[in-house]
């Protein structure tokens, strides 16, 4: 159990698992934080409605979300070679990771930044501030714990995208997973790799509880 | 004597939606408020009151007509001067609307930051501000952390920051309990005496316009009713919306008054006779009080007693000629209310 190889054999697939969610969640935030600032102010109710960037916005991500994760990893195949050299490997997974998460977060923001209240948007614009102003000193700040709680339900997704992406020859814990698990049928093997997935997402997920706690004024 | 015009609005009239959807909020409004005053809009919910007071800084604009508030035409205002001049224009709302991730002091000095005042002098001055409003212990509390009325002082404040001529009140002691809404009420009052800023109050509670504002106007059906001095309205209303206004604040709800009704009016100038007591015993008939009600508006004492005087016309017209005769105003009511 406490193999040397075997430890290293594991180890190398969380850090490998990790690498591929931190990195693709943080380019994933990058893409998608505007798309979301975009699709909540430029909406018919939003603060400066514009119809067709709208419209746009809606349609592309509603087509990018539809398409099942590994499809889409193979669809974008010649991009990620583009990008990476390579489609195999814990790097090639990321291109498609970013492109299925990256309108995934667009909603995700746009979710929490609609929830701010109507009101507050209206007293700042009854103070005269501009739709920047408000996007950066009023909606953002306001939603910040809903987007932290936003975040851990996106990493968790990701993570569990990386895994499947193990079917492609990515790398990490679902690619061991596969590979020992079905390929080799060493299903002690598999379990390990999926008990330390769930670990992880529980890890994540127990993190991002505690931001969106501490970050939120609202109930002391 | 007139005093300056702070906000003019000339036939103004506002719809939302187009063709058959079209709703008419506003019709043909017209409305002089002067520099100092503390002015009143009141209306049944629906009557079109928050949408009037959101053309007053252009969070709605208008469909048709002219909103100028100290000597500037909003509608001829670029995007730009219309940020600026909101700025001159001060808000606060039923609901406070504070930002709740934000402390109260940070709350203020929030309209200041956006104008590009620096921190430090935001600072400076929101604490300032929470002096004026009573709060100076609580600068670093969250607004969940404020009562009501608290989170009301905080509003008030950044409202107040950026030195406005004007502040909009939409229903701001509606959410309120009435102990509340009386110490909201003499800030608001303190205010507009201490700062000589004007005030626009909207709302759709008799005894907030009785409290503290110098005129009054009654919207009705997107349309003004009635405007004028709070004291004449409440002396002598004219529509069946401003009696039905000043009767729900007198708590006689949707009964039926029956005929033969008077509304016998004490404006504080009368000797301390029991007229009614002394009318009665003079006739030697009884009549049927039907409601009674005083008010302090600015100051003064006014009432007014609902009488149902007795079938008999005689009698009836004897009362009216025996209170004539003492000099006691008094208007036939048969309306139901």
């Amino acid at each position: 159990m406490f193999d040397p190889q075997l430890v290293k054999l594991f180890g190398d697939g969380i850090l490998e698992t990790l690498y591929m969610t931190l990195v693709s969640t943080a380019i994933s935030y990058l893409l998608g934080l505007p798309i979301g600032v975009l699709l909540t102010t430029s909406a018919p109710d939003g603060i400066s409605p514009r119809p067709v960037l709208y419209r746009t916005l809606d349609v592309v991500v509603n087509i990018l979300r539809s398409v099942p994760f590994l499809i889409l990893m193979v669809c974008v195949q010649g991009l990620t070679r583009f990008l990476v050299g390579t489609t195999i490997g814990s790097t090639a997974v990321i291109p498609p990771l970013v492109i299925a998460a990256a309108p995934y977060v667009g909603r995700m923001v746009e979710g929490s930044l609609k929830e701010v209240d109507h009101g507050v948007i209206e007293a700042a614009q009854s103070m005269g501030a501009t739709a920047f102003q408000i996007i950066t000193r009023v909606l953002l700040p306001e939603s910040t714990p809903s987007l932290l709680n936003g975040a851990a339900i996106v990493t968790t997704t990701i993570l569990s995208y990386s895994a499947m992406a193990g079917a492609l020859g990515g790398g990490g814990l679902g690619a061991i997973a596969i590979n020992y698990g079905y390929h080799r049928f060493q299903p002690d093997m598999m379990w390990i790799a999926v008990v330390l997935l769930v670990l992880l997402v529980q890890l994540i997920q127990a993190v991002g509880d505690r931001l969106v706690v501490k970050s939120d004024k609202r109930r002391r | 004597m007139e005093a300056r015009e702070m906000i003019a609005i000339r036939g103004l009239t506002k719809t939302f939606g187009t063709g058959s959807d079209a709703v008419t909020a506003l019709r043909d409004i017209d409305l002089s408020i002067r520099a100092g005053e503390i002015f009143g809009i009141i209306g049944l919910s629906g009557a079109g009151k928050s949408t009037l007071v959101r053309c007053m800084n252009y969070l709605e604009h208008p469909t048709e007509g002219s909103v100028t508030v100290d000597g500037k035409k909003l509608g001829a205002l670029n995007k730009t001067e219309l940020l600026n001049a909101r700025r001159g224009i001060g808000m606060i709302f039923q609901q406070f609307n504070l930002l709740m991730q934000k402390t109260a002091l940070e709350n203020i000095c929030f309209p200041l930051e956006i104008a590009g005042v620096s921190r430090k002098d935001a600072r400076a001055r929101a604490r300032e501000l929470l002096k004026l409003v009573d709060l100076e212990d609580r600068e670093n509390a969250y607004p969940a952390q404020l009562s009501g009325g608290q989170k009301q002082r905080v509003a008030i404040a950044r409202a107040l920051a950026p030195s406005p001529k004007v502040l909009l009140c939409d229903e701001a002691t509606s959410a309120l309990d009435p102990t509340t809404t009386r110490s909201i009420l003499s800030l608001l009052k303190e205010i507009n005496r201490t700062l000589g800023i004007t005030i626009v109050v909207i709302t759709h509670e008799m005894s907030v316009i009785e409290e503290i504002c110098d005129r009054v106007a009654i919207i009705d059906h997107s349309r003004i009713a009635e405007a004028g001095d709070v004291s004449d309205i409440f002396m002598n209303p004219k529509t069946d919306i401003a009696r039905k206004l000043l009767y729900a604040s007198g708590r006689l709800g949707e009964e039926v008054l029956g005929e033969r009704c008077l509304r016998i009016i004490f404006d504080g100038t009368q000797t301390s006779s029991p007229v009614i007591c002394d009318m009665v015993l003079e006739c030697g008939a009884p009549v049927n009080i039907l409601f009674a009600d005083t008010k302090t508006i600015e100051g003064k004492m006014h009432g007014y007693t609902l009488i149902q005087l007795p079938e008999n016309r005689e009698l009836g017209d004897k009362m009216k000629k025996y209170l004539d005769l003492h000099g006691v105003q008094y208007l036939e009511e048969a309306y139901h209310v």
